[in-house]
């Protein structure tokens, strides 16, 4: 784990929209680091505010305060022209809605070349044909796919473009904001392992967000579970299935329902009840209870935790 | 299971669209009986059918589609001799309510959410106003909203997404239907509200003792409701059973690719079960096993012919040539073996 190289550090990164009495904090405080090559999973309820932050790392969304530093660089707030270019190449995003995120209006071709094009990814013409067929083909499309639209693909396979698009930059992190939550089981499979075959071959970095704790369990190596804007839980995957500790935790993990008549049947509901924390006097903060495994609790909390864990 | 009262019962039912002067075959005759009380889920992926097929029992098909063969019988009337929408009026909504996946598409966003539920209750129960806000209010608070006397008079918009969705099912009891069908009620919905209306719908059933017809795409949802599973393919039912039969004994070649494609059951590492290819364009007419050219177990005979539907006990049946007694003999592949074990370990991890 120590050895392991920190490619982005986010920093008490915090983002309100709207402003005066209107105004309304989507994110608090919120501290992670993501290390090279690894899939990291942000996974919360609509309205957490995940999706906010990855929008943050890739300069959608301006902080508030905090900073995201990418690379031994930040990348947060007013950034030179050279840099805003550079973090652009480095981080790309892949979105959920594969419909709606790509140009009904645009070719194919187009819409997977137009990174080549602001950036002069390419020698001439001959060589951005040759990366946009080689995008395809790395995605499982065919090159005559190129000069089709959007809609006369299926929902898959518009995806399947979306991770193109972002591929064909040969960026070092992905920022996939629910890439599949839209699509069929059938097909959520094949994106899936997409993904991981880009990040075993390019030693890509993943930040993952999501819903769905059973889907990120699979393609994950860590866990950062994240309720009404702030961390709540954070760990590696294994641990955090089988030593959660925060409520929250429990309670979104109790919801997924899994594919076995027979555990549904015995399941025993867990609803979280945010009055069960007396953050009056003893006020909780983001702590390491054990290597690796942090909470976001106060003091009476954690030694009710510590009691807690295996 | 053979003593139940069948209370819906569909017999090589088939719909065709016209889309611009083609004809497409949504449905390709289907049967499928339905028993008085119980939960059916219909599981598919998009385009595999299972809304057109319940659309169906309600006469809700868009206009250029129709039953173009087969019979409907809900409780002795034959659903598809109906012709007028006001001999539907009888049935839908009276005697078969649906819930769909968008619970802001259902509601009328200018009218209050009590108006929407007394509505119903004036015009379905001949009750004056006093009486329908009182049995709105009742029915509010049965399906979980707080306080339904002060949210009484406020607009959808003041709701969220999963109450919504109870609003929805509000006024969907109003009518007091013998068959409810929930199409994909909880997939716009986050996890733990999902668990939270599931288990509503649940109870109501127990309470009112309708029949639910439940759709989704999830086997997740399925396992939870279901007492039996219907799987959709390409507009055919391949295979059913009780969600034992489904989830433990599967026969399909399909129902083990929706299976194995889980990504729960998957090892990290490796790479998770995909289904090859796409789904049979159903502007053609299908030839043999429309699954077959995505099945690694195709026989040849499933590029010709279309396999019968095979009894494999009293309650379970699939559609496959597998099941004939001259095919070779196939074993369940490996990813989906011993599911419930797999998915006990996953459920109870580092504790063993």
């Amino acid at each position: 784990m120590d050895d392991k190289k920190v490619i982005l550090e986010v920093k008490d990164l915090s983002i309100t929209f709207g402003s005066g009495k209107k105004t309304f904090t989507a994110v608090k405080n919120v501290n992670f680091n993501v290390f090279e090559g690894e899939t990291f999973a942000i996974v919360g309820e609509s309205g957490s505010g995940k999706t906010t932050i990855g929008r943050a790392i890739v300069r959608i969304n301006p902080l508030s305060s905090g900073e995201i530093i990418y690379d031994d660089k930040k990348i947060s707030g007013k950034l030179s022209k050279e840099m805003d270019q550079w973090v652009i190449k480095n981080i790309q995003m892949v979105f959920q809605d594969p419909a709606a995120s790509l140009n009904e209006r645009a070719t194919i071709d187009y819409i997977i070349s137009e990174g080549l094009y602001n950036f002069k990814l390419y020698k001439n013409e001959e060589d951005r044909k040759a990366k946009v067929d080689q995008a395809l083909s790395d995605v499982g499309l065919l090159p005559e796919h190129k000069s089709r639209y959007p809609h006369e693909f299926s929902g898959g396979q518009r995806q399947r473009v979306g991770i193109a698009r972002a591929m064909i930059m040969e960026p070092k992190l992905l920022i996939a904001d629910e890439p599949i939550s839209a699509l069929d089981v059938s097909i959520r499979a094949q994106v899936l392992n997409l993904l991981k075959k880009f990040q075993k071959e390019r030693n890509l970095t993943v930040v993952f967000v999501a819903h769905d704790l059973s889907v990120v369990r699979f393609i994950s190596d860590r866990i950062a579970v994240i309720h009404k804007g702030r961390i709540v839980e954070l760990a590696e995957t294994e641990e955090l299935f089988n030593n959660s500790l925060h409520p929250y935790t429990k309670s979104l993990l109790s919801a997924v329902p899994l594919p076995d008549p027979e555990i549904e049947k015995s399941k025993e509901l867990i609803v979280y009840d945010e009055s069960v924390h007396d953050y009056s006097v003893d006020k909780p903060s983001f702590h390491e209870i054990k290597p690796g495994h942090f909470i976001w609790a106060n003091q009476a909390e954690l030694e009710k935790y510590r009691l807690e864990l295996k | 299971m053979s003593e139940r009262k069948i209370i819906l019962s569909a017999t090589d039912v088939e719909v065709k669209f016209q889309v611009r002067s083609k004809t497409l075959t949504a449905i390709r005759n289907v049967s499928l009986d339905i028993y008085e009380g119980e939960t059916i889920a219909i599981v598919g992926e998009s385009g595999s059918g299972k809304s057109v097929f319940t659309k169906t029992f309600t006469g809700m098909l868009e206009s250029n589609g129709s039953v173009s063969n087969g019979k409907i019988v809900y409780d002795g009337t034959v659903l598809t001799d109906i012709k007028t929408d006001k001999e539907w009026e009888k049935i839908r909504g009276r005697k078969i309510s649906t819930i769909f996946q968008d619970p802001m598409t259902s509601l009328n966003p200018v009218r209050t959410i009590g108006y929407q539920i007394s509505e119903v209750i004036m015009k379905h129960q001949g009750k004056n106003k006093q009486e329908a806000k009182q049995e709105a209010i009742d029915l509010m608070r049965k399906v979980g909203i707080i306080n339904p006397e002060n949210r009484f008079d406020e607009y959808p918009f003041q709701y969220s997404g999963g109450m919504r969705q109870r609003i929805v099912i509000a006024i969907a009891l109003a009518c007091k239907p013998n068959i409810l069908i929930c199409d994909e009620p909880t997939t716009a919905l986050d996890v733990t509200i999902q668990a939270q209306i599931l288990k509503l719908i649940k109870d109501l059933q127990k309470e009112y003792g309708f029949t639910i017809i439940f759709i989704t795409h999830d086997l997740g949802v399925v396992a939870n409701v279901a007492d039996r599973v219907a799987v959709m393919y390409a507009g055919q039912i391949v295979e059913y059973g009780t969600v034992e039969d489904i989830f433990y004994r599967p026969a399909h070649p399909y129902t083990w690719a929706l299976l194995s494609a889980l990504p729960q059951i998957g090892k990290k590492g490796e790479d998770l079960f995909a289904i090859p290819g796409t789904p049979p364009s159903l502007f053609s007419e299908v030839i043999g096993d429309a699954f077959a050219p995505r099945n690694p177990y195709a026989m040849k005979i499933d590029f010709e012919q279309e396999p019968p539907m095979f009894g494999i006990s009293l309650t379970h049946f699939a559609k496959t040539w597998l099941l004939d007694p001259r095919a070779p003999k196939v074993e369940l592949p490996d990813a989906i073996k011993n599911l419930h074990e797999k998915l006990l370990e996953v459920v109870n991890g580092g504790q063993n």
